[in-house]
């Protein structure tokens, strides 16, 4: 089961949770002390530093002397900050084309690899890899060559006698060569639901056959349902690391965020307020924007999930 | 590879002349092998042709785009190697050094939290696992500004400290919830036999649990190992002056400097930068696969 699984079945006050919670803790003491690098880690780097970051938004701060207080000075800055929204749009454009296409294909891939099938281990690994390697350097480095003006889809695209532009440098295309990027790193997703294809007991599919179900019936009345839940948790945590995504548009763009702030990703735009601009205040005031748009949208993913999410449970 | 064996279930009739549902079924399977094989070659294709492009003299890369050529050099792993100031070595160095640190601390940090949080009762267990979790999903824009000032005062800046001493304090979540999975699968009458034993729970975690969860550990490793060695942002802003150049970083050198457009050198060092990871994904492979199947997350 997956962690959003897990944080399902503890809201509803079952799975690990199902011990009485008076009942003793006879480990006490044990597990404090297995506990203790993680309780240092969580309060030193993550809870203390976020309740930081919080006060730091409503501060102007530069490193170099000591914030301070300008209450909401940052705020009202952000609001008319066109560049701050732009890269919000942009953000939001990743986000939304490429995490349901790159679902979609490593679905639509996972269904076709049946279990048994020759070769199958031979795709499940070709198409894997990419997924390894999509997130470093060297492959955003080779993304920006293969969409160049002379690069490797021209020199495809020029068989047929088109044209083609050069993709990294156009502002109406360059953004498009990150979300192909995300797309070709479809394997993650789809070794997961082939382990998911796996656990639909085989009966189902030969009740619904014998019923006179066909393939495509068979899909949308036994295959999909039982793998919504699935489907559902890499949504949902596909677009929050989406929303993250940062290596690929600052190599690409090489680390400008253009062509005229195309591929300005609000991850790349924090990055230079901060480091760029030293306008750390500000930089922690886009980082809790973030965070608040982050949860909204998968606070409304798990609405959105009532009307199509299906749990055998 | 001939159209009666090209199917699974088809194999299974030896008749020589097949019903038509069972031709259709045949020729359908023979489609689906050919549409996936161009599918792998489409996306295979840039791979090969970088490493083939690295192999080639400067001047063709992109006047032939084809990755047949007869005319291979090293050229470019000779020049890329020495193009940036420091030779490649030094940073391949670096990047293993941040890797190794990594390693052994999200082994021994969140192999100890998973014990607790799978075996273990005690306060506030629930409520930590579920924070545990939330972190997870946590941007960590929202802690990235503090965290710098707490390195930056503590005089750690171009020193590899900060992106080692947090992963001795478990704070790669996502690794925690992989084992305490594992261990949660383990049967438990070992753990029982452990307690008739006498064993405490040192004892237990070190003597029984570690060495039962190796598979675990082996997944931690190499997806360890393959975040921080593409790890960008983290050497981007901690690590500003060359000679602490991991590879991710030393690569970045060749953008910033495209007026010399040396793309031979630096397509070879875009492979040299890529085989460690390759070779990780060749051994574990296995592990890597488990690991994402059992945890639902990449």
């Amino acid at each position: 089961m997956s962690a959003l699984g897990e944080l399902r079945t503890m809201a509803k006050g079952r799975g690990s949770g199902r011990r009485d919670v008076r009942s003793k803790n006879p480990d006490n003491k044990a597990g404090f002390a297995f506990l203790a690098p993680w309780l240092v880690g969580l309060v030193v780097f993550t809870i203390g530093p976020m309740l930081a970051s919080l006060y730091l938004s409503f501060t102007d701060y530069n490193l170099l002397q000591p914030p301070r207080w300008t209450g909401l000075d940052n705020v009202s800055e952000m609001l008319g900050d066109e560049r701050l929204w732009n890269s919000l749009r942009v953000t939001l454009t990743y986000v939304v084309v490429s995490v349901p296409l790159q679902l979609i294909f490593a679905l639509g891939i996972a269904m076709l690899l049946d279990r048994g099938m020759r070769g199958l281990s031979f795709y499940r690994s070709v198409f894997y890899l990419p997924s390894l390697l999509g997130g470093s350097v060297a492959i955003a480095i080779l993304w920006r060559q293969v969409f160049g003006a002379d690069g490797l889809v021209n020199g495809f695209l020029s068989w047929f006698g088109i044209e083609g532009p050069g993709w990294i440098s156009h502002p109406d295309f360059a953004l498009g060569t990150i979300i192909v990027l995300h797309i070709w790193t479809f394997g993650s997703p789809m070794v997961i639901f082939l382990a998911g294809l796996r656990q639909i007991p085989e009966m189902y599919h030969e009740a619904a056959q014998m019923d006179g179900a066909g393939k495509i019936r068979r899909f949308f009345s036994v295959t999909f349902p039982l793998l919504t839940p699935i489907i559902f948790f890499n949504l949902v945590l596909q677009i929050i690391f989406a929303f993250q995504s940062f290596t690929q548009a600052y190599i690409v763009s090489g680390g400008t965020g253009g062509p005229s702030d195309s591929t300005m990703f609000f991850t790349l735009y924090l990055y230079r307020e901060a480091f760029t601009e030293l306008d750390m205040g500000y930089a922690s005031a886009m980082a809790w924007f973030l965070l608040i748009i982050i949860a909204g949208f998968t606070a409304f993913n798990f609405w959105l999930s009532r009307f199509w999410v299906f749990y055998d449970d | 590879m001939s159209t009666a064996t090209a199917s699974g279930r088809a194999t299974s009739t030896s008749a020589p002349r097949l019903r038509p549902s069972q031709r259709r079924a045949q020729v359908l399977s023979v489609l689906k092998h050919i549409g996936l094989t161009v599918l792998s070659l489409v996306m295979i294709y840039p791979l090969i042709w970088l490493i083939v492009s690295s192999l080639k003299p400067n001047d063709q890369i992109f006047t032939d785009l084809g990755i047949f050529t007869t005319d291979l050099t090293l050229e470019n792993y000779a020049q890329g190697w020495t193009s940036q100031q420091l030779p490649f070595s030094h940073f391949l160095l670096n990047s293993a050094i941040l890797s190794i640190g990594a390693i052994l601390g999200n082994l021994i940090s969140c192999s100890l939290a998973a014990y607790a949080f799978a075996r273990l009762r005690f306060w506030g267990r629930n409520a930590f696992f579920a924070i545990m979790l939330g972190t997870i999903m946590l941007p960590f824009h929202v802690v990235l500004v503090p965290q710098f000032v707490i390195f930056r005062e503590l005089g750690w800046l171009e020193t590899f400290l900060p992106l080692i001493v947090p992963k001795f304090l478990a704070t790669d979540a996502f690794f925690v919830f992989l084992m305490v999975q594992f261990i949660r699968g383990l049967p438990k009458e070992i753990f029982e036999a452990a307690r008739i034993d006498g064993a405490g729970h040192l004892r237990t975690f070190g003597q029984i649990t570690l060495p039962l969860m190796v598979p675990a550990l082996a997944t931690t490793a190499i997806f360890t190992f393959i975040w921080t060695w593409g790890d960008f942002f983290g050497p981007l802003i901690y690590l500003r002056t060359r000679e602490n150049f991991p590879v991710s970083v030393a690569l970045k050198g060749f953008i910033d400097a495209q007026s010399s457009s040396n793309y031979g050198a630096m397509f070879a060092m875009s492979v040299v930068s890529l085989i460690p990871l390759f070779l990780a994904f060749l051994i574990g492979q296995r592990y890597l696969v488990k690991g994402i199947a059992t945890t639902g997350i990449k």
